[in-house]
This record gives structure tokens, C-alpha cells and sequence, in this order.
């Protein structure tokens, strides 16, 4: 087989550190609080006054917004120098791995811009509905307010979401395979209700979305899209948008490429045709091996993900009880079963859902047992409801070839030594 | 002994209260209106264990509908009309039918001049790339090989999207401040260099529509719901379902996945040092990172805050390029720092045009007089200079942003 490092990966290479090396140190701490059950001599954070047991700690206010504790400061946004031409913007990458349950907090949401953060002024924010209405409309955020409100939990994955894998496997990290993904819980205004306000003309059949940022992000939608179960959000998690995710307002287009979620959304036109713009031609199009290339490739395919253990979090406490557990989510749907296999696949097992199931979000999954001891081979395999069940790599390249950068959902293997250190790898 | 969970699947548990949402993907749509409620949260499918795995399993039944946020018959009277002025402000968009596509023309010359001048420090002088940077020319019959080069000529299919995205986005950092002229001569230039017309060419927005472009029809409809839905909708193996595994590739072998907070900070390459790859055109190339460190460096010698600060929003224009600041490093352009006071063409690491490189050699200064010509006129100033950039009009622009300069040293 090829070395994808050739294909993917020019420049000069990071450090040769044991890329277990940090998460290792990080479970030192997990290490010894699981103490053997033949404990010997007294444990001295039971012997010992700890001293937040002992002395008073900071009253209220000491953060008028709350931050996490100091000791989960390695959970943190990430991004991949290599890929990049600059670390001060480029994409990063949600640490899939740090986190449970179905919710990405605000701050740890991927970031992925094409002109910089846009630093606007919400009393300077317009939203203006152009085109084939019957009447032009400008809204300012008050006006947005006004309207009735909905809210929904959407998972928002980018395009290229593991698209560093197409060749082979390179990247050692669900944080980095498969952190361009975050779900967040969404309060706005069905774009239906503001295209209504202008009134669509019979011959609208697409809509334009534009952001204010300075790379005038656009993209096409299909207005029954935009009639169906799309949103004008401006708030996530309860909170205003964060200035990274569009504040004060974008465009939520559930189950869909994060590319037409339009940050910082400042005009809607309505057309007759798609513009074809940048975003929707020279990218977000899935080149195949056949120099053929799929464009409106819109729906995110069913995907799943074991993030623990991972190869940023190895299992430090040995043989014995243990959690594996991952996330699953589909562009169709919602995702009633996921099978993991520890063996590479030989043997099946559906995994236990927990938490709420809604439609296009992420869902949770657990697969508790004992290990053994021995290496293991981990995947994760969704069923969305649909009755679509998520391929292996192999199968989409059969079909789509390596060169389609975008809408890799194929299945991920991470491979578990005696250590239990794990590593991305791709299976027979 | 195995104490892997056995788990069975509660026949319909899950699935039939699911209202599937699976969106018709072809030319045509299917024309639903949405109904009055819609079911958004449906029964957690949580009890798929065995009693002996987790005796206390309860069905957590979550089962919800939401009511749709109401419409209101005649609207709700919230908004104001837009006016003709304000759209045609922002209504720049051009469709591949023409359809907003101001009155214009440029020639290829004159398209290789403005080219040179706004595009050529990140694109190269023929869209062949410097570093990283998008190649926008070359690449024909590249598609079906292992490492693909998509260019205007090679890929997109349509020349309204070169138009549009030059006149929205470019140049980078400093969007929509050229002209139609200016971008139709871009774009007959960026024809030339794609061997798609002669160089005796000029464009227009008469002769607009009848460019054709190599690639248009090598794309086709989303047919995932045709050739990939049904191969990949049964139901799969659960056991036995392979005699053996290897494994056939480690991503440790690659070692290029960052580890620490510090790697990723020192591990940077410098742009010129890095090959453009095709995830990384798509990824993230594409973008100069248009938030350089705003640091705000306060030293005893500052003049004026105001001017200052004043000086903070003409360097926007130059944030794309130019680093300031803490940490600051070299990018398309070098690092300014202290760059009053310093000699001219002296920032290591950088390569500078021939003229810089004379300066150092003299020993020549950067002043505040010097540096303000600069500014005014750069090529005038500097002939030869790579900086894409046609200078301040504005003498109270100027001296903000050397007050700007001189408040990070020099």
C-alpha cells in the first residue's frame, strides 16, 4: 500500500515525541486513584488535610463568567500545525475525546473560518431578504428577537471532517480524525417565518446565504431546505453565540455540511436557480477516481466515532471493568443502534444508546465490559434511522476512489496494545 | 470467561416513532409543505440490555413534541423594506447565467499588471502558487491521478465564480476594494494563464457567457441516494463475520500528529518551506489568517493613543501579510516591530525584492519620512517591491499607522 504520507503530508515534521507521551502523563493522576484493593500503606489524600478541606475558598463573582477547573486545562480546541499555513487562523478541532454525553460546551466547538472571526457589532448587525420576494426586507437583531422561537439540538459537521484519512490512516487522535464536529443546543427563528415575512415568489426555488465576514462567505440552498427545518439562530447552549461561531446570528441547516451553516449572516437572497459560487464548485465538491466530481453533496452520511479509549486516551487502569464509549450521529436521522467490535470485526456486539435521541444530532453510546488484558482491535458501526449502516473506508473508496477530500464516514479503527495504548490504524 | 454484554435489540424499539427526515437528494424536490408539528425528540432507545447486565434497565421514554413556532396569517409586520440603494450595496452576486455581472471589460495585459499588483505575492505571477498559497492555473488532466491539482482551468466549472469570488473575497484581507475593470482583466489574465484564450483577449460582460470552461461537464448531482444508499442499507454481520485481521497500516508510522500544546506552537513550518496539498488547499490554505495578534504594546514613547488606535484600523489592510506584536513572525510580508528605526530589508528569514536587498546592503534606515513615501507609493517608492498593495491616499491614514508602526518599537 501507498504512504499516504507521501500523497498528504510535504512539509517538515513535527517533533518526534511519542505522541502518547501527554496523554499518558495525564492519566497519571487516574492511575493512582485507582489503588489496588489490597491497599498497604494509608492513602495519604485520605490521611492528609487537603487544603480546600481545610481553608476557605473564593467567594461568588471570583469568575462572573465560570471557566473550567484549572486541573482540565488540557481540554482545549486543537489544531494540526502541518495542515496549515498559519496557526492564527485555520481550522481546529473539537477534543471529541474530553468529553461525554451529547453536548459540545460553547468554548470547545471547532472553529473553521475562511476570512478571520468577524468582530460585529450586534446594534450594526442587518439581515436583509433580497431577490424573488415580494417585498425586500431588512431586519435588524431587535426585529429578529420579535418573532416566535424554536429550539434544537443539530449536530454541525464540516465537509472534510476526516478527510486527512481518505489514503490511509494519519492522524493519531479522534480530536483531530474526527473533531470538525460539534452539537450544540440552537434558540432561533424557522427561516421559514422570515421568508413568509417577505413573501417568496412562485419562481423562488434557491436561496442564497451570505455572512458579513471578509470573505463574504456564500452558499446556495434548496428552498424546500430552507422551508423545512432550517433556523436563524442566535443563540447556543442558552448563551449568544460565540464571536467564532457567527454572533450574533447564522444560519443553522440541520443534518447538512457545516459549510452552508453561514456565520455572521447578514443577507438571504432568493433566486431561481443556485449561484454556483466558490464554496459549492472548486470546493465542497466530491472529486471521484473517475475525474468526475459530485457537487450539492449537502447530507452528512451516518458516522460514529470511539472516543475512549482513543489514541489521546489510553486505558491507564489495566484489566478489569471498563467503559468504551463514542458518538454517532446522521444527516437522515437519528441513530437507534450502534454495533463496536473489539476484535477488528470478527464478533458484533450493539452498544447501550444513552441520552436523548434527537433527530439530526449526536447520540452517545457505551459499551461496558472486561478487558482482558490482550489487544484489542476497536471500531464502531451506526445504524441510522433510515436503515443506513455506516461503511467501512474500503467500501467508500470502491466507490468514491481517495481523491474526494470530503464526506469520509467510513468505519474508524483504533488499535489497543497490552498498555493500553491506542493507535489509528486500518484493518484488513 | 466472556462477561461481554449480550445484547438483544427490543424488536421496533426506537426506530418506529423516529419521523425520518431523509431528504430527497436530485435535480428535482419534492414540494412538502411541513406539517403542523413535528416530532423532534423521540424514545431514547436506552434499554438494550439484558436483566443480567443491568437488572434496574428502565425505558427513559422521552418522547416530546414540539409545536412549530407559529406563523401569523399576513405576516407579522416586523422588519422595514429594504432600499434599492442598500441592496445594490451588498447584492454583488453573479451567477453563471450572467445574471449580475456589472458593465466592464480588461484585457489580459492589463489583467497580468493588476494580477502582479494585488494577487501575484500569494498566487505567483502565473496563479502557480508561492508556498502554500491556492494554484489557480495548470493542473488539466490531473483529475483521476492519486494527487490532483484543481485549478480554474483544471476544475471549476463555471467562469462566474472566478468573477464573484475576486470581487467578494480578493485580495485576501483586503476584500472588495477593486474595481469591475479590474476584476474583468483578472479574470481574462487568469483565462490566459489556463490556456483557455489568447493573449490578444479581452473580456467583458458582453462576451462573458460565451467563455467555456474545460471542466463543465464533469459534474453531476449528488447520486448517493442512487448508487451508495442501497448498497449500504443492510443489515450488516454480527458474528463470524471474518476468518481473521491484520493490521494493514499504522498512523504512527506518519508521525505527524501534534502532541503537545508546544509542538503546536513550535512545530509551525514557515509558509515558503511547505508543499501545498490537496486536503490542505481545501482545509485550510485558501486562508491567510486575517487575525494577526492584535498585542497591544504600550511603551513610554508612544505618541498620541488616539492616533494610535486610529492607525489599528488602517493595518488592517496589511494584517494578511504583516505580523505585529508579541510573537510576531514573518508571513507574505516580514515582520514589523520596530521597523521605524531599522534598516531597510533587514528582517532575517525574510527574502526580499532586489530594491530592499540594495537598502540593507547601503545600511539604509527606515524613517518616518521614508516610510510614509512607502506608504503613499510603494512601487513608486520601491520599484520591484512584491508588496501587493497600492498605497494610502490618505496623509491622516498615513501618520496613524506609523503611529501605530512606532507603538510596537522603533
Amino acid at each position: 500500500m501507498k504512504d499516504p504520507l507521501v500523497q498528504l503530508y510535504k512539509g517538515a515534521k513535527p517533533s518526534r515525541r511519542n505522541f502518547l507521551a501527554g496523554a499518558l502523563a495525564a492519566g497519571g493522576a487516574t492511575v493512582g486513584a485507582t489503588m489496588a484493593k489490597g491497599q498497604a500503606a494509608p492513602d495519604p489524600a485520605i490521611t492528609e488535610k487537603q487544603p480546600w478541606a481545610q481553608f476557605l475558598g473564593e467567594g461568588v463573582d471570583a469568575n462572573p463568567y465560570g471557566v473550567p477547573s484549572e486541573f482540565e486545562a488540557h481540554v482545549v480546541r486543537r489544531n494540526v500545525p502541518w495542515l496549515t499555513a498559519d496557526a492564527v487562523s485555520s481550522v481546529n478541532f473539537t477534543p471529541l475525546h474530553e468529553m461525554d454525553g451529547i453536548i459540545t460546551p460553547s468554548g470547545l466547538c471547532f472553529e473553521r473560518h475562511h476570512g478571520g472571526i468577524a468582530e460585529v457589532d450586534p446594534a450594526q448587525h442587518r439581515l436583509m431578504i433580497n431577490g424573488l420576494v415580494d417585498n425586500p426586507l431588512v431586519f435588524t437583531m431587535q426585529d429578529l428577537m420579535r418573532f416566535p422561537r424554536e429550539n434544537h439540538v443539530y449536530f454541525l459537521e464540516c465537509a472534510a471532517n476526516s478527510g486527512m484519512e481518505w489514503a490511509g490512516a494519519q492522524l493519531n487522535g479522534c480530536q483531530f480524525t474526527h473533531g470538525m464536529i460539534h452539537n450544540v443546543m440552537y434558540t432561533g427563528v424557522p427561516l421559514r417565518l422570515l421568508l413568509e415575512e417577505a413573501g417568496v415568489k412562485t419562481t423562488g426555488k434557491w436561496l442564497l446565504a451570505e455572512g458579513a465576514d471578509a470573505s463574504g462567505m456564500t452558499r446556495s440552498i434548496p428552498m424546500e431546505k430552507a422551508l423545512d427545518d432550517c433556523l436563524v439562530a442566535f443563540k447556543m447552549n442558552g448563551e449568544a453565540l460565540r464571536p467564532e461561531q457567527g454572533y450574533p446570528v447564522r444560519l443553522v441547516v440541520p443534518g447538512w455540511e457545516g459549510n452552508m451553516w453561514v456565520k455572521w449572516l447578514r443577507r438571504l437572497e432568493v433566486g431561481d436557480q443556485p449561484w454556483h459560487h466558490r464554496e459549492e464548485t472548486s470546493k465542497y465538491t466530491d472529486l471521484l477516481a473517475d475525474g468526475q466530481a459530485r457537487r450539492f453533496t449537502w447530507e452528512m452520511d451516518a458516522k460514529s466515532v470511539i472516543t475512549n479509549p482513543s489514541p489521546q486516551a489510553p486505558i491507564t487502569h489495566g484489566p478489569g471493568p471498563m467503559v468504551l464509549t463514542g458518538v454517532a450521529w446522521s444527516g437522515r436521522g437519528t441513530i437507534p443502534r450502534v454495533d463496536v467490535t473489539i476484535d477488528g470485526g470478527i464478533t458484533w456486539h450493539q452498544a447501550r444508546m444513552s441520552g436523548p435521541s434527537f433527530t439530526k444530532s449526536m447520540h452517545r453510546f457505551y459499551y461496558d465490559f472486561d478487558w482482558d488484558g490482550r489487544p484489542m482491535l476497536l471500531q464502531s458501526r451506526a445504524h441510522d434511522s433510515t436503515g443506513y449502516v455506516q461503511p467501512t473506508k474500503d467500501q467508500l473508496r470502491e466507490i468514491r476512489g481517495e481523491n474526494s477530500i470530503y464526506h469520509n464516514n467510513g468505519i474508524q479503527t483504533w488499535a489497543v496494545n497490552e498498555r493500553g495504548e491506542a493507535e489509528n490504524v486500518e484493518i484488513s | 470467561m466472556s462477561r461481554f454484554l449480550k445484547i438483544m435489540a427490543p424488536a421496533g424499539l426506537g426506530t418506529a416513532s423516529v419521523l425520518a427526515m431523509a431528504y430527497v437528494l436530485a435535480d428535482q424536490f419534492v414540494s412538502d409543505i411541513p406539517g403542523f408539528a413535528r416530532v423532534t425528540m423521540v424514545q431514547s432507545a436506552d434499554a438494550q440490555e439484558t436483566p443480567e447486565a443491568a437488572p434496574e434497565a428502565v425505558v427513559v421514554a422521552v418522547a416530546a413534541t414540539e409545536e412549530m413556532a407559529p406563523a401569523r396569517p399576513g405576516g407579522f409586520g416586523l422588519g422595514r423594506t429594504a432600499l434599492p440603494e442598500e441592496i445594490s450595496a451588498w447584492d454583488i452576486d453573479v451567477r453563471p447565467d450572467g445574471l449580475g455581472l456589472p458593465v466592464g471589460s480588461g484585457d489580459v495585459w492589463t489583467g497580468e499588471e493588476v494580477f502582479v499588483e494585488n494577487c501575484a505575492v500569494c498566487h505567483g505571477d502565473f496563479g502557480e502558487a508561492v508556498g502554500r498559497w491556492p494554484v489557480l492555473a495548470g493542473g488539466r488532466d490531473t483529475l483521476t491521478r492519486e494527487d490532483p491539482v484543481k485549478t480554474i482551468g483544471s476544475y471549476w466549472p463555471y467562469l462566474s465564480t472566478v468573477y464573484d469570488y475576486i470581487n467578494r473575497a480578493m485580495p485576501f484581507g483586503y476584500a472588495q476594494s477593486l474595481e469591475p475593470d479590474d476584476i474583468y482583466a483578472i479574470t481574462a489574465y487568469l483565462l490566459y494563464v489556463n490556456d483557455i484564450v489568447g493573449d490578444d483577449f479581452e473580456l467583458s460582460n458582453e462576451n462573458f457567457l460565451d467563455v467555456e470552461m474545460p471542466n463543465a461537464d464533469n459534474f453531476f448531482m449528488d447520486d448517493r441516494a442512487d448508487v451508495e444508499l442501497p448498497l449500504f442499507s443492510t443489515e450488516p454481520c454480527m458474528e463470524g463475520c471474518k476468518a481473521s485481521v491484520e493490521i494493514t497500516m499504522h498512523a504512527s508510522v506518519l508521525d505527524v500528529t501534534p502532541d503537545t500544546e508546544e509542538d503546536t506552537a513550535s512545530a509551525t513550518p514557515a509558509v515558503a518551506e511547505v508543499a501545498t496539498t490537496e486536503v490542505v488547499a481545501d482545509v485550510v490554505a485558501e486562508e491567510a489568517p486575517a487575525e494577526a495578534p492584535a498585542a497591544e504594546v504600550v511603551q513610554a514613547a508612544v505618541p498620541d493613543p488616539a492616533l494610535v488606535a486610529a492607525g489599528e484600523g488602517v493595518f488592517r489592510a496589511c494584517r494578511a501579510c504583516h505580523q505585529v506584536g508579541e510573537g510576531a513572525t514573518n508571513r507574505s510580508g516580514p515582520h514589523l516591530n520596530g521597523v521605524v528605526g531599522r534598516v531597510i530589508g533587514s528582517v532575517d528569514g525574510f527574502r526580499y525584492s532586489n530594491g530592499f536587498a540594495e537598502a540593507a546592503s547601503a545600511g539604509t534606515v527606515w524613517t518616518e519620512v521614508s516610510l510614509a513615501a512607502f506608504l503613499a507609493d510603494p512601487r513608486g517608492a520601491m520599484p520591484g517591491t512584491k508588496m501587493s498593495f497600492r498605497g494610502i491616499s490618505n496623509e491622516a491614514d498615513i501618520a496613524a499607522m506609523i503611529a501605530y508602526l512606532e507603538s510596537f518599537g522603533g
